[in-house]
Order: C-alpha cells, then sequence, then structure tokens
C-alpha cells in the first residue's frame, strides 16, 4: 500500500490534516484504531478558544495569545502561539462552514462562554469571555463534523487499523508505518511520502486519569522507539474536576457558567489562592491550591480525600441548556444531582503539553549533537502527540481544541505544498522493515512470563504516587527504578493470545509498550528539571528557576539523557512577551 | 455474580457459544457493564469487546445486556441483571467478527447513504453563517447521536433490509442536515430517500427510542421526515 500522506489517528487534529490533503487530491489515508469518531476528542467538553469577537468585538488574538504564553509558565513556543491565535478565528469559522452545531448567540453568532486564564487588554481588563462552544459536547460535535467532511472529501479510512511502528530507512528518513487491521490481524507496511503522527494523549500512564482507555501515547512510543526525541514530557497536566475515585471529566465550563469549588467548611477556598480570577485561575494553580486543601484537611467525605464543585446555583435551565452532559455524567458516575446538589472532584491526569517537537508547519524535528534543529524527514506531528509547543508548562482550557484545527489544517498545507514541488517514494530495505517489526515479532513469539494487565496497572500506580501534582526527588527517584524494573519486565511479558482476527489482547500488549516508553520519558525529565514551573511542582525546588530553566527539555531515547531546547521568543507581528510572575 | 458470555473466535471456533464465567463483585459497588468486562478480561485475555472513552460518548461498547442493547460502560450492573444472571451477547442484527465484537460495515453504509454532511452550495461569508437560537434548537435531540448502532440493531426492520432500510441512525442524522437552517439541499435529500424502503420500511415500534444511551428519539425524527416527503409531494 502506498500513499501521498498517511496520517496515523482519527482524532481533531488527524482529519482536520486529512481533510486538507484529501482536498487537495492528494492520495491520502488515515490509519485509525478505532472509527474514528470515537477518537477521543469527542470526550472534549468545554469548548475551543479563539477571539473571534461575539461576546466581545474589541478581542484580540493578541490578548489571547498574552494569555496563552502567560498560562504556558513562558515556556511555550511564542511564534507557535502567535499562529494559533492568530490564525484561530479562521479555522473556528471553517469548522462552522461545515456544520459544527456551535450554541449561538441572540444575534445569532458562536456563543462564547468565560474560561480559566483568559483575560482582556493583556491581563488588565479583567476575565475575558472567549471559549467558543457547543453546549458541552463541543468535541463532539467538532469530531463528527470533520469525520463528516473527510466522508465529503472522500478521505480513505483505514479504520480499526492499529500502527505498530514508524519505518525508518538508512538515511533516517520516515519511509511509512507498520500496521496491523485488526479485524483479520494482516501486518501490512504502508508506504507513504509523509506521515503524520495525530495519536492524541498518553493519559493512562496515570492510575487516575480523564482519558480514554485507549490513550496510551502510541504516537510518542513510536517515535522514541524509533530513536528520536521528545520535548516537555515531563509536563503533564492535572484538571482540577475529575469525578471523585472514577476520574470522569467535568468540564471547566462548569466554572466558567459560575460554577465554584468549595471545602467541607463549604468555603470557596480559590478566594485565598487566586484573589482575582479565583475559580477560574490556571489549571496547574487550582489543582495545586485542591491538594494542599486536602493535605490540610479540608477535604470531604468520611475520607477527607475530595471537594466539591457547586452548581445548584445556577439553576436548572442554565445548567440544561448549557450543562447538560455534565448533569448526565453526573448522575451515571456520581450519583449526585449538581441541580440540587454540589459534584465531588478531585484533581485528575487529563493531559500532556509535551510530545514530539515540531515547526510551526508540523514538522518534526529532533536535535543534532551540537544542538541545532533537524528536520526528521517524512514526519509530520499536530495535536496532543505534538510539542509544537503552544501550551509550554501548563495548556489553557480550550486551547486543545485550537491546537487541533489549527496544526493539523498547518500540517496539511506543508505536506501539500512539499508534494507540488515533487517529492518520490523512498525505499525502506527489508532490515529496515525487520526492526520496525521486531516488537511485534517479541510478543508474537513469546512463550511464557507476566501478564499485561497486571504489568500495566504496576506501571500505572507508579506514575500516580511517584509523579502527581506535587513531585519530590525521593519519589520520583523511587519511581524511575521501579520504571527501569518494570522495562525488564515487560520485555519478557506474555501475550497469550496468538490469534489473528480482533485479537484485543495483542493491542493491549503493543500499548503497553507505549505506555512503558511515555512513563519513563516522563519520570527521567522530571526528576531532572530542578525547578517549579506550570503543571512541573516540586517540594524541594518550589521556584521557577529562569537562569536554568527557562527552557524546553529534550528527551534522548538512545541514551536516556536530558537536554535542553531554546524557546522562541520571536513572534513575527508582535513584540515578544517577557517572562513575568505569574498570578491569578 | 454469574455471567454468561457470548463467544465465538473465527479462528479456533467452529460455531458460537455462551460460556459461563463468574466475578467477585466487590461490596457496596455498583459497577457498570464495562467494569464486568474488565474483570472477565482480567481472567481470560482472550475476550473480545470494543471499549473506550468509559464515559458514554465513544459509542464503541453497545452490547445485547439480558436482551437490552445498551453502552456497558454507562449502565450499571444493578439495572440489567436479572435473577443474579448477566447475559451479554453482540448487538443483535449484524454479522459477528468474534465474541461482542459485530462487523458494522452495514450500519456504517446506511450513514453514509443520507450525505451526513452539510451541504451549501453559496459561498461561505467571512465569518460564521449565522444561525439563531430557536434555529439552533431544531438540532438538539439530533447531533448528539454517538453512531453506537444501538437503535438500528434493536429495530427489526433493519435486520430484515439492512441494506435497504436506513435505519433508525442513519434517519436521525438525515433530518439532523434537513432540519439544518444552514443547509440548501432538502428537496436533493428528500429525494434520495423518496422511495418504499429507505423511510417507509419503519414502523414506529419505537424499538429504538426505548434503547437509546443518550436518550435521542429516532422514531420522532422519522415522522418528521415522512411527513416532508409527503408535503413534497402534494
Amino acid at each position: 500500500m502506498e500513499f501521498d500522506g498517511v496520517i496515523v489517528g482519527g482524532g481533531g487534529a488527524g482529519l482536520r490534516a486529512s481533510l486538507q490533503l484529501a482536498q487537495s487530491g492528494l492520495k491520502t489515508a488515515v490509519i485509525s484504531k478505532v472509527f474514528p469518531t470515537r477518537s477521543h476528542t469527542v470526550s472534549a467538553q468545554g469548548g475551543i478558544t479563539c477571539a473571534i469577537g461575539s461576546d466581545d468585538p474589541d478581542d484580540d488574538w493578541r490578548w489571547h495569545m498574552y494569555d496563552t504564553v502567560k498560562g504556558s509558565d513562558y515556556i511555550g513556543d511564542q511564534d507557535a502561539i502567535e499562529y494559533m491565535c492568530s490564525e484561530g478565528p479562521q479555522a473556528v469559522f471553517e469548522l462552522e462552514h461545515m456544520g459544527m452545531p456551535f450554541s449561538r448567540t441572540e444575534t445569532g453568532r458562536i456563543y462564547q462562554r468565560p474560561f480559566g486564564g483568559q483575560s482582556k487588554d493583556f491581563g488588565k481588563g479583567g476575565q475575558a469571555t472567549r471559549t467558543c462552544a457547543a453546549a458541552d459536547r463541543t468535541g463532539h460535535a467538532l469530531l463528527h463534523t470533520l469525520y463528516q467532511a473527510n466522508l465529503k472529501a472522500r478521505t480513505t479510512f483505514l479504520n480499526e487499523w492499529f500502527a505498530v511502528d514508524l519505518v525508518k530507512n538508512q538515511d533516517g528518513v520516515v519511509v511509512g508505518v507498520i500496521a496491523i487491521e485488526i479485524e483479520t490481524g494482516e501486518v501490512v507496511y504502508v508506504a507513504s511520502k509523509a506521515t503524520v503522527l495525530t495519536t492524541g494523549g498518553a493519559g493512562r500512564i496515570y492510575a487516575s486519569t480523564t482519558n480514554a482507555l485507549m490513550n496510551t501515547g502510541d504516537g510518542i512510543g513510536m517515535a522514541l522507539r524509533a530513536g528520536l526525541a521528545v520535548q516537555d514530557i515531563e509536563m503533564w497536566q492535572f484538571h482540577p474536576t475529575g469525578i471523585a475515585g472514577v476520574g470522569i471529566l467535568v468540564t471547566e465550563a462548569c466554572r466558567g457558567e459560575g460554577g465554584y469549588l468549595i471545602n467541607k467548611d463549604g468555603e470557596r477556598f480559590m478566594e485565598r489562592y487566586a484573589p482575582t480570577a479565583k475559580d477560574l485561575a490556571g489549571r496547574d494553580v487550582v489543582a495545586r491550591s485542591m491538594i494542599i486543601e486536602l493535605l490540610e484537611g479540608r477535604g470531604c467525605g468520611p475520607e477527607g480525600d475530595y471537594l466539591m464543585l457547586k452548581l445548584d446555583h445556577l439553576g436548572a435551565d442554565v445548567l440544561n441548556s448549557r450543562l447538560p452532559g455534565i448533569l448526565e455524567l453526573s448522575r451515571t458516575f456520581a450519583h449526585v444531582d449538581p441541580i440540587k446538589e454540589p459534584i465531588p472532584v478531585e484533581p485528575t491526569c487529563h493531559y500532556v503539553m509535551g510530545g514530539i517537537p515540531t515547526q510551526v508547519n508540523g514538522q518534526a524535528l529532533t536535535q543534532d549533537a551540537a544542538g541545532n534543529d533537524q528536520p526528521v524527514e517524512g514526519l509530520y506531528a499536530a495535536g496532543e502527540v505534538a510539542c509544537v509547543s503552544v501550551h509550554g508548562a501548563n495548556r489553557l482550557g480550550g486551547n486543545s481544541l485550537l491546537d487541533l484545527i489549527v496544526f493539523g489544517r498547518a500540517a496539511g498545507q506543508r505536506i501539500e505544498e512539499q508534494m507540488r514541488g515533487g517529492v518520490s517514494y523512498r525505499d525502506a530495505s527489508d532490515s529496515d522493515l525487520e526492526a520496525a517489526l521486531s516488537r511485534l515479532n517479541r510478543w508474537n513469539t513469546s512463550a511464557g512470563g507476566e501478564a499485561v494487565a497486571d504489568l500495566r496497572k504496576e506501571l500505572q500506580n507508579t506514575m500516580q504516587v511517584n509523579f502527581g501534582v506535587f513531585r519530590t526527588e525521593r519519589n520520583m527517584r523511587e519511581g524511575i527504578k521501579q520504571l527501569a524494573e518494570l522495562r525488564e519486565r515487560i520485555g519478557t511479558a506474555h501475550l497469550s493470545d496468538k490469534s489473528n482476527a480482533f485479537n484485543t489482547a495483542r493491542m493491549e500488549a503493543l500499548e503497553l509498550d507505549n505506555l512503558l516508553e511515555v512513563a519513563e520519558a516522563t519520570a527521567i525529565v522530571a526528576e531532572e528539571r530542578r525547578e517549579s514551573r506550570g503543571a512541573h511542582a516540586r517540594d524541594d525546588y518550589q521556584e521557577r528557576d529562569d537562569d536554568n530553566w527557562l527552557c524546553h527539555s529534550m528527551y534522548f531515547p538512545a541514551d536516556k539523557r536530558v537536554g535542553k531546547r531554546s524557546v522562541n521568543f520571536e513572534p513575527k507581528t508582535v513584540d515578544a512577551f517577557q517572562p513575568m510572575e505569574r498570578k491569578y | 455474580m454469574q455471567v454468561s458470555v457470548y463467544r465465538y473466535n473465527p479462528d479456533v471456533d467452529e460455531v458460537p457459544q455462551m460460556r459461563d464465567m463468574s466475578v467477585d463483585l466487590p461490596e457496596g459497588k455498583d459497577l457498570m457493564v464495562l467494569d464486568v468486562l474488565e474483570l472477565l478480561k482480567g481472567q481470560d485475555p482472550t475476550l473480545s469487546y470494543r471499549r473506550s472513552c468509559r464515559e458514554g460518548v465513544c459509542g464503541s461498547d453497545g452490547i445485547n445486556m439480558n436482551g437490552k442493547n445498551g453502552l456497558a460502560c454507562i449502565t450499571p450492573v444493578s439495572e440489567v441483571v436479572k435473577r443474579g444472571k448477566l447475559v451479554l451477547r453482540p448487538l443483535p442484527g449484524l454479522p459477528v467478527v468474534r465474541d461482542l465484537v459485530v462487523d458494522m460495515t452495514q450500519f456504517y453504509r446506511q450513514f453514509e447513504k443520507v450525505q451526513p454532511y452539510l451541504i451549501n452550495d453559496q459561498p461561505p461569508p467571512a465569518q460564521e453563517r449565522l444561525q439563531s437560537p430557536e434555529q439552533r434548537a431544531e438540532l438538539d435531540g439530533l447531533y448528539e447521536c454517538i453512531l453506537c448502532a444501538c437503535c438500528s440493531t434493536a429495530c427489526p426492520s433493519f435486520w430484515w433490509n439492512p441494506d435497504k432500510f436506513i435505519g433508525p441512525a442513519g434517519l436521525l442524522q438525515a433530518y439532523r442536515f434537513l432540519a439544518d437552517s444552514r443547509d440548501s439541499a432538502t428537496a436533493e435529500r428528500l429525494s434520495k430517500l423518496d422511495d418504499p424502503f429507505s423511510v417507509f420500511r419503519c414502523r414506529g415500534i419505537m424499538n429504538c427510542v426505548s434503547v437509546c444511551p443518550k436518550g435521542l428519539n429516532p422514531t420522532r425524527a422519522i415522522g418528521k421526515i415522512r411527513s416532508m416527503l409527503l408535503h413534497q409531494g402534494t
């Protein structure tokens, strides 16, 4: 099988990239391990942040840019953030033109709601209202719309195909992927001139996460096994409001619409931690405040291990029209009716800011020995798997969906441009293919060893205990040791079911390899970054250290080395925002 | 708890069979059926089913639980278990690939038939197309479909004519675009549905409504399409 462009992952970023390529007439295929509308983008709730000027005609993308830079704790690349915030309105209007069912204002424009970390006039004009929404099902509306647009554009879909590994030739060029057709178990080399990784997140490295069961970091795993570097992988966002005990996401839109957090005394404690923005401070700030409340004994319930999100004062009408999905989820999973009573919540792993470093146009990067950026020929990445980087050390709510469509589109445009310039298929030798098949062969010939499910659970617990909201040297060292042991054990683990038809045991084994790659990279870099910045908070280094760490981390898998890469402070049309103390 | 599970692996089994398994349920916790499946898979990793979001929005884990279609991840065991027993089967009416995994090709084909995308030949404005809150409200109860196939596979008309009757899920989406003030292909859409099978095989028995895990009402949407077709004919 040969294609001009192969997109690995059928979520928002993948479908936006494939749409761009299919519309340009290039031979395009999407490989997705689930039917595309089942991708995790579907679970995004609150909205897509973008200065379209519906709520406030004077809104300005530069204000959005300022918020995003500040939210990133100053390690977001300013050229990329500038591109995202300025291109955003066009990309959002395109979605609307495709038919996305946005909620509407009285004048018929797209409805916007306030979200965390948003301001007017560069932080001086108070809370902004900038997040475009389709009730609290924005991700669902967005993903289905993009899938529909791809049907219209006649994109080729390889649905329920599982990508195993990248195929890299002797010149270091990525020339396609090895994939399994899940229904039959057939293994196929899908050759391509351009391979785009849009595989999404990896939240399943933690025991408690808002992420879907399939969010196992497959793209990051593939990149690391291909010897490529990943950037800022220690930066994991904990969402303040996962339903206590189950981790189901409760959107920040609840607080945007006027809900707030309370402790066991009924106190609105965020007023103490963030006097101005209160419950709409950055997610890292709110999550940390919640953990401090719990540690200081002000948690709710018999074990004092959760807090409460109060919504009942908003009234049934607002809740039914603006947050219908949250009512459903709360009744099902927390057994509470938010119209009458608060929802028990706790900070829960939600999003990885780090990933495969890319240029603004989606081209994947690595570093040469001298520390210079080096494009990885044939490889692109967009969305959560990528680190372009617009989120830096902490992502703002509503910026993820924007990231997907802006950079999915950019990658598509870049590939289109390159194909017009003429790119030919490049060969892979038998030994290149063998290398890409090696771990699949390992599992397929395993004769005994530990069970996949047990090892996965252990890995998730290790990450949960040692690399959570607050991190300490001692715990992280312990975690790294445990992960090294887990690597040995996973290397000899057993796949008992070797059958071909829809073998989900084999998928889970392959996913476990990916979880391990992501977890170990996270652990090693987290220990190395000796400061607190954004979502990375250390008890032993509580201050931000701009002298040493105002930079991206780079993790090199070959020798498990941690390096540094400069942050971009050169936006094209505005002056750079210089680091300041981050207060909400 | 006793669980009877439909098992079939084409690589090894000649015919499908119901197999009894048992799980220990933790006390004081009402698990979802998906949690039970995960416990069973822990015992026997060869058990296959689809699942992903585990919160009722991705639509992967539509199965038949004690005779009724639904999503395993948002169905509490207490709601479906009868006389201490849980019976799990694949969605009825579609070919079985393995265990609880069905081949959804026919279902998706019917969905694609209705041209499930906005058609508007006017050049788009520089900003969004305007739509009043009232016009937008016409899409509520339609756009939320997650394509889980619980409805279509609970529909005898779909079992009988899966190649010619669009089925409740596809028709719900057909109406979603007919009802959209921004869509300009009403006549074209209706003409494609105007035959004895696509819409009119619906007998209004409302199985689709009783199983929809999102509380949607395909029968009502089908009724609206019928009346649009009839009005168009007059």
